[in-house]
């Protein structure tokens, strides 16, 4: 596939802002159990959700740079029972709206206590919004993975593991930015944050690694014979009728070499992974914000690369008959 | 309940490029509105087409067999095209199986080119709007042409008469005939899509040579077999003897 | 479907008309619809009523639309500008009054002094009944169409035999034929009709098979490929006929009859009649025909009788002495001695083609037609007055083209092709080759050229015909010094039978001045400085090289076409053509008519829209120019105008006055009731209207077959003014026109004599009865250095159309590659996609290779004419059909390099002047990486011409109406 910028930024922006939103509302819990101690609500709960919100906004704008009629856009909640884009389009929204209200709540100090249990622990009305958020989020995740994982015949993205990996890619980034946006406001929680974020990214790079692993070893089902039925172990194209290219050629090729997109490969899987881990515990020992901001754009950026290669990689089976000009 | 698909006759196709430009003439001044051409006179010229001939070599020389290939929109039974288009543009009809573009509906999101394995839909990248082959719906159904026109232009235009159109679900049909008789097969079956649209294989004609077919009775070379009777000048044994 | 709101308006506002006309994407000629919407065209489509294509279109025909709003279109009659050199493209626009005026001035003072001066080439033909009537009537003999580069091989080697050819003039009766064998033929030849047959053809179960270096086009749809080695064409089908001969397995009862095979020829080396036919009395007047007072040897009397005797039955093989002691053999064991050499192991080693498959496919061949035989129950009566119940076919037919034609040793390849159907009992016949009407005709066809320059005369129509057919050394147009008088050499003992006369050596001759420098070149329609010349850097020097006085070597050149080509540049005046769709145009019966197997078709264009700018169908400006140089043909007897223009031309003009003959056949008489002959009709153009722009005359069935010999036929034609004689047309198995030419090169012939350098290659080419030899370059190469074969072909979707610069059919074919076999770059080192020089003796291109298994590996060969001249066609400088396209035309001379024949030969077969393109041979090897990655050799940018359109940067088109995208 021919990696579209639009779509590289919606995924890791909204990834971003999820994974942001669901450390926001896991450093609650953890407040309202009382491990940790309770964040400010304007300037810890409120800023983060705006940060939140900022990234999945930045999303939906990058989206629009991937529509041929954005102005139409709206048509795209009426197929939410079968397509898993429609899903996204309405997923998105509500992510949205939960993030807007969690943080306004916290911003206003709307927060009264609904429940408290036996042994003291409150549950306020903000973590009520935040579990539904964050429930909206998974759901979210799952739309955004299954608009790729859906799609049978793209055997590198037609498995589980895309799921596990945008969740877990998603989260892992929005807990760095977690961390080091707790290093400003909440220099209590840098521990948590840095902490769960590099378990986060350890785990991530377990499932993308083995779908990496998976990838390298997958046995495509469609072959020039399957593609135009006939059975012949040497058949070569000679001319695909369009010498000047088509959209077939310009939106599923990538047009890089071999070298190129191994290059990306180990570059994203440097810049996701170990780096901001290393960082991430730098930053955390001497409670440098600096550092872990750092840790948190070297995964970003990473990610876009990761993002790239996640489209490169993938082998559309039209491309069987779009070998040779 | 019916199918409207074609059936592509690679037997006899020759790979003129007839249902290429035929299809592009008739559509790019119909209902999808321009079908647009980049660098039309510049390097690199590209544009949409909702069908493509390509060229295969099967084999090594001299057992080498050159395959004209054309490719439309393959009016998948179970089009995967169709369920995950977020706004419904992307439909299949029900009364004719035809799988269309709704272009006042269509955001260019180019989502349902991805789930098509076979590379049949166009982005019209000034239009912004998927395109591909509608079978020519504005001419099937048109009671204003002659019953025998109405059929894709493609159809229409083909020399060799490679593209037969109808109804793949009457079993009586001429395209049902010639999938059932002449081994017409789908595209990529491993991914269930179930394409209405069939392509029959090359068939071969191949001469049987008997031995004794070699030499008939009746060989002409026969009649020139001139035996000339012995000059009577010459001496013979009534010269020498008398007995 | 949602209509767009854009397009509902413009349907429901819009006035829709259908016309009909003649397609011209190609040489092809089907019938078209054309949709306008308020008059600019919608839709073209092939029309269902048209007999040619019954409904189908190409992709050439159905992107017309692109043709017609071509940016290269060009809409002003254009003078070069002071100061500008040939080449650079700098002209400024004048009017037609002038353009007119200059012509005028400059032709008629030519014609007034020395007519010969002045030479009309033109690319495309079918339109020669016209161009040709106008330079006879100029009196120059300095006229061709392109046939001469082209295939004029196909049409003289099968004339001079059978009296008929492939494409226009006859083709392969594939409704009924069981076994086809097409041999170089290209991608696609014939266009519709070929494709239309060969799939209904397959459908009704006939075998297919395809001989040809390389497997694309119809020949992917072969039930067997058997690849070939260029130019060898002729060994093959010559070990065919020893082998059809050595089993007995030829048609002997239609040798006999319908062949001069059992004719005697004199044998005795000594004879000054040496290998002609021992002839009787004849009680005819001599005419253009065949007394047929030869000799047969009866096998049941054994003596000779004269041939087609009551209840003779010849024998086709033997050796006989006559009572004068002559000794004679028949023809054809004469053919059977020739051929006697020709064995399939020696055929392997030429062709490349295995022995085996050799003898199976001959095998196949004398099987199927001898086996499958085809029984019609219709009667018919023989030119001999015999009636026969029933018409009978061997099913075997061939398909045939410029592979075998354009070869140096292309005439004697189609010769034994035509030998080789006739032996298969297939002339004529159902399921064999089928004549299209006005063929057959007699062997040579009656047309002649003056014999000599006082043919040649100022203010006098020509002595005779540009172009015609020699019957014998006699006929040849050469002066008392045995020197040409046409430019091109045409009908001298350089090329005696050059039917088509040799417009690739017009440049080169008048350049050099050999055998005379012209002054007024003009060329239509043809682009002869780039892919329509050999040699073509050399070509582009020449038409802009000056004497030492400063003044150009070719003083004046005069271009007409519709399109910014390449050869406009070199132009001292460009006319506008037309396009197809904006003109009157007739396929005369003259001319190359579209007839049917089963009797005479012709067709017109009428115009659907008007003509573009100032643009002026080319037909209007020769009624215009013959009108104002008062050639008899265009004026009334005090010279004032006889013609308003072109349609009035085409209903009035007759052959001689009263003859009832013109260019259409069609609704002829004062109300159209007659057909072939008859006074003019005012209505006709209305009529061909009415009639889908087509003449159709369904000949009755006993007149449909075996027309050479059929009374019915041949007095039919006689009465209807296409034949002069209604004698019986016996296939030249034996050619004894070529023995003539052999006997004046030995000296035993009476009358002209050829120079002494020439008569050796006269007396080894003009063979009497087909031989193979190597083509003329091959022999003159070092095949050692240079030993691949190097071929061209146009792709279908461009099959003899000028396109490029088509927007849509330029997406297909945008640049060419050169297809080599992968072995080819295992040997060099170079792979898939590399960048290769491809050099033979004469030159080299840089260009892509491009592997396939699809072709024979001594073979490369590549998409012709694809390649264009930098910013030619209105194309922008960079486009890929300059900077990744190339022409194979580079490598390919004009001319022969000087051996014992002489110097300045033409690059052509020794008898027909037949272009040898396919003879020249080269070498490959891989580019250095640090060559620029574009084709060579490259040319500075044309610019585009006043008066042309603007590019785009990118289009929509819809419905005559353009969206947005100007640049």
């Amino acid at each position: 596939m021919h990696p579209a910028f639009s779509v590289i930024f919606l995924t890791t922006l909204i990834g971003v802002g999820q994974g942001l939103f669901l450390a926001l509302f896991t450093g609650q819990s953890y407040a309202a159990a009382q491990f940790l101690p309770a964040q400010n609500g304007t300037g810890f709960f409120a800023m983060g959700s705006l940060i939140a919100l900022l990234f999945l906004i930045g999303g939906l704008i990058s989206s629009i740079f991937h529509l041929g009629h954005p102005e139409r856009a709206w048509r795209a909640a009426t197929k939410w029972r079968t397509s898993w884009l429609s899903r996204e389009v309405l997923a998105l929204p509500v992510v949205m709206f939960f993030v807007f209200v969690y943080g306004l709540m916290h911003y206003m100090n709307w927060d009264m206590v609904i429940f408290v249990t036996s042994t003291g622990v409150k549950f306020n009305l903000s973590l009520l919004v935040g579990a539904v958020g964050a429930a909206a989020v998974f759901i979210l995740f799952l739309c955004t993975a299954m608009i790729y994982a859906a799609i049978k015949f793209l055997q590198e993205w037609s498995n589980p593991l895309t799921i596990v990996n945008y969740i877990l890619l998603g989260t892992a980034s929005g807990f760095t930015l977690a961390a080091a946006f707790s290093s400003y406001t909440a220099p209590d929680l840098i521990r948590f944050f840095s902490v769960w974020a590099i378990i986060i990214t350890v785990m991530a790079f377990v499932s993308r690694s083995a779908s990496l692993i998976r990838n390298a070893r997958i046995k495509y089902k469609s072959s020039i014979q399957t593609a135009i039925g006939v059975r012949h172990n040497q058949i070569v194209q000679n001319a695909q009728g369009a010498m000047g290219g088509s959209y077939n050629t310009r939106e599923y090729f990538h047009g890089k070499t071999a070298i190129f997109l191994k290059s990306i490969k180990w570059l994203f899987m440097m810049l996701v992974f170990p780096v901001p881990i290393i960082l991430l515990s730098s930053g955390m020992d001497d409670n440098n914000g600096a550092v872990l901001l750092a840790a948190f754009m070297v995964q970003y950026v990473g990610l876009l690369a990761e993002r790239w290669f996640f489209f490169a990689q993938a082998n559309h089976p039209q491309n069987i008959y779009y070998q040779t000009v | 309940m019916s199918q409207l698909a074609l059936v592509i006759d690679l037997n006899v196709c020759v790979g003129c490029s007839a249902c290429v430009t035929s299809c592009k003439e008739w559509n790019t001044s119909g209902p999808a509105g321009f079908m647009s051409d980049d660098n039309p006179y510049g390097k690199e010229p590209t544009g949409t087409f909702f069908n493509r001939v390509q060229t295969y070599e099967v084999g090594c020389f001299p057992n080498t067999e050159t395959i004209h290939f054309p490719k439309s929109c393959l009016h998948c039974e179970d089009a995967p095209c169709v369920p995950v288009c977020p706004t419904g543009a992307s439909y299949k009809r029900e009364e004719d199986g035809i799988v269309l573009v709704d272009y006042d509906k269509c955001i260019g999101c180019k989502y349902c080119s991805w789930a098509c394995p076979y590379g049949a839909r166009e982005f019209d990248e000034h239009q912004k709007v998927m395109k591909k082959c509608t079978l020519c719906v504005d001419r099937i159904y048109d009671q204003s042409l002659p019953e025998t026109e109405r059929k894709p232009a493609c159809v229409l235009s083909c020399p060799t008469s490679a593209r037969l159109f109808g109804d793949v679900e009457d079993p009586e049909s001429e395209v049902s005939v010639a999938i059932r008789e002449e081994g017409g097969y789908q595209l990529m079956p491993e991914w269930g899509t179930k394409p209405s649209n069939h392509y029959l294989p090359r068939r071969k004609t191949r001469l049987h040579i008997h031995e004794d077919e070699l030499v008939r009775a009746d060989n002409p070379l026969k009649k020139e077999e001139r035996q000339p009777s012995a000059p009577v000048d010459e001496p013979t044994l009534d010269d020498s003897t008398s007995w | 479907m949602n209509y767009s709101p854009e397009s509902e308006q413009m349907n429901v506002n819009s006035r829709i008309e259908v016309k009909n006309t003649t397609c011209y994407m190609c040489a092809c000629r089907c019938g078209i619809r054309v949709t306008l919407r308020d008059g600019e065209v919608r839709y073209i489509q092939g029309n269902p009523e048209h007999p040619l294509n019954q409904g189908v279109i190409c992709a050439k025909g159905a992107s017309g639309i692109m043709k017609q709003y071509s940016p290269a279109r060009l809409t002003k009659p254009l003078l070069r500008k002071q100061g500008a050199d040939r080449g650079d493209a700098q002209f400024e626009e004048i009017s037609w009054d002038k353009a007119f005026g200059l012509m005028e001035e400059r032709l008629s003072h030519l014609r007034a002094t020395d007519p010969k001066k002045f030479a009309l080439f033109t690319g495309r033909d079918q339109m020669q009944a016209l161009t040709g009537l106008f330079a006879k009537q100029f009196g120059t003999p300095n006229y061709a169409a392109h046939g001469g580069f082209c295939s004029v091989n196909m049409a003289t080697g099968m004339i001079y035999t059978i009296g008929g050819s492939f494409w226009e003039f006859g083709g392969p009766d594939l409704d009924r034929s069981k076994l086809f064998i097409m041999i170089g033929t290209a991608e696609d030849h014939h266009s519709n009709p070929m494709k239309m047959a060969l799939s209904k053809f397959k459908r009704n179960g006939g075998r297919f098979i395809s001989i040809n270096p390389v497997r694309t086009g119809y020949s992917a749809i072969a039930d067997e490929w058997i690849p070939i080695k260029p130019g060898t064409d002729g060994a093959l089908i010559l070990c065919l006929i020893r082998e059809l001969i050595a089993q007995g397995l030829y048609d002997r009862d239609f040798l006999v009859q319908y062949s001069n095979s059992a004719q005697l020829i004199n044998t005795d080396e000594a004879s000054d009649e040496h290998g002609l036919f021992i002839r009787t009395e004849s009680d005819k007047e001599p005419g253009c025909f065949d007394p047929m007072n030869e000799l047969w040897w009866d096998r049941h009397t054994d003596a000779a009788v004269k041939t087609h005797t009551e209840g003779a039955d010849p024998f086709l093989m033997g050796e006989f002495k006559l009572e004068d002691g002559t000794s004679v053999k028949p023809a054809f064991q004469l053919l059977k001695d020739q051929v006697e050499e020709y064995t399939p192991e020696w055929a392997e080693n030429v062709t490349g083609i295995p022995a085996e498959t050799i003898r199976r496919l001959a095998h196949e061949m004398g099987i199927t037609a001898r086996d499958e035989k085809i029984e019609l129950p219709i009667a018919w009566t023989d030119a001999w007055g015999k009636e026969h119940d029933t018409i009978t076919g061997n099913p075997v037919a061939f398909h045939s083209m410029r592979g075998t034609a354009a070869h140096s040793n292309g005439f004697q390849t189609i010769r034994a092709l035509a030998i080789l159907m006739s032996i298969l009992g297939t002339i004529d016949r159902p399921g064999g080759f089928r004549h299209k009407a006005p063929f057959p005709r007699p062997i040579p066809p009656c047309a002649k050229t003056p014999k000599g320059p006082e043919g040649v005369n100022p203010n006098t129509p020509l002595g005779g015909m540009p172009l015609g057919w020699p019957a014998d050394p006699n006929d040849l147009f050469v002066d008392e010094n045995q020197k040409p008088v046409r430019i091109d050499k045409a009908f001298s003992w350089e090329f005696p039978l050059s039917a088509h006369g040799l417009m690739h050596n017009v440049i080169t001759n008048a350049w050099r001045g050999d055998p005379y420098q012209l002054d007024t070149l003009m060329i239509f329609m043809a682009n002869m400085a780039w892919n329509s010349s050999m040699n073509t850097s050399e070509v582009r020097k020449m038409l802009n090289d000056k004497d030492e006085n400063g003044e150009y070597k070719i003083p004046f050149i005069i271009v007409a076409d519709a399109f910014q080509s390449e050869m406009t540049a070199y132009g001292d005046l460009i006319l506008p053509d037309t396009t197809y769709l904006e003109r009157h145009d007739v396929m005369s019966m003259l001319d190359r008519p579209i007839s049917e197997y089963d009797g005479p078709v012709d067709s017109v264009r009428i115009p659907v829209v008007p003509p573009k700018g100032d643009c002026k169908p080319f037909q209007e400006v020769l009624i215009e120019m013959g009108s104002r140089l008062k050639l008899p043909a265009f004026v009334k007897e005090g010279g004032e105008r006889k013609f308003r223009d072109y349609p009035d031309f085409i209903v009035n003009y007759e052959t001689e006055p009263g003859s009832g003959i013109g260019f259409l056949a069609g609704w002829r008489g004062k109300g159209g009731e007659k057909f072939m002959k008859g006074e003019p009709n005012p209505n006709q153009w209305e009529m061909y209207e009415k009639n889908n722009c087509v003449y159709q005359y369904h000949l009755p069935k006993s007149y449909q077959y075996m027309r050479n010999w059929n009374m019915g036929y041949l007095r039919w034609a006689q009465d209807h003014r296409l034949t002069r004689y209604a004698e019986p047309i016996n296939i030249h198995i034996y050619s004894e026109v070529l023995q003539k030419f052999r006997l004046a090169a030995q000296g035993k012939y009476p009358g002209k004599q050829p120079p002494q350098h020439l008569r050796k290659r006269i007396e080894e080419h003009f063979n009497p009865l087909p031989f193979y030899s190597e083509p003329l370059e091959a022999q003159l190469t070092d095949k050692q250095k240079y030993p691949l074969n190097a071929l061209t072909q146009r792709p279908m979707a461009m099959y003899h159309s000028w396109d490029s610069q088509n927007a849509w059919l330029r997406q297909i074919h945008a640049h060419n590659y050169m297809h080599v076999h992968p072995s080819l770059g295992a040997l060099h080192g170079f792979g898939d996609g590399d960048w290769i020089w491809v050099e033979s003796m004469h030159g080299k291109v840089r260009c892509m290779a491009r592997f396939s298994e699809a072709v024979e590996p001594g073979t490369i060969w590549t998409w012709n004419a694809v390649g264009k001249a930098s910013g030619a066609w209105n194309l922008e400088g960079d486009a890929n059909e300059s900077r990744k396209g190339f022409l194979l035309n580079h490598l390919i001379a004009e001319e022969l390099p000087a051996h014992d024949a002489g110097e300045h030969l033409s690059n052509s077969d020794p008898i027909t002047g037949q272009a040898g393109w396919y003879d020249v041979r080269v070498r490959v090897y891989k580019a250095r990486d640090d060559e620029p990655k574009e084709t060579w050799p490259q040319f500075d940018t044309m610019p585009a011409l006043p008066g042309t359109g603007k590019r785009r940067s990118w289009q929509g088109f819809f419905a005559g109406m353009f969206t947005k995208g100007d640049q």
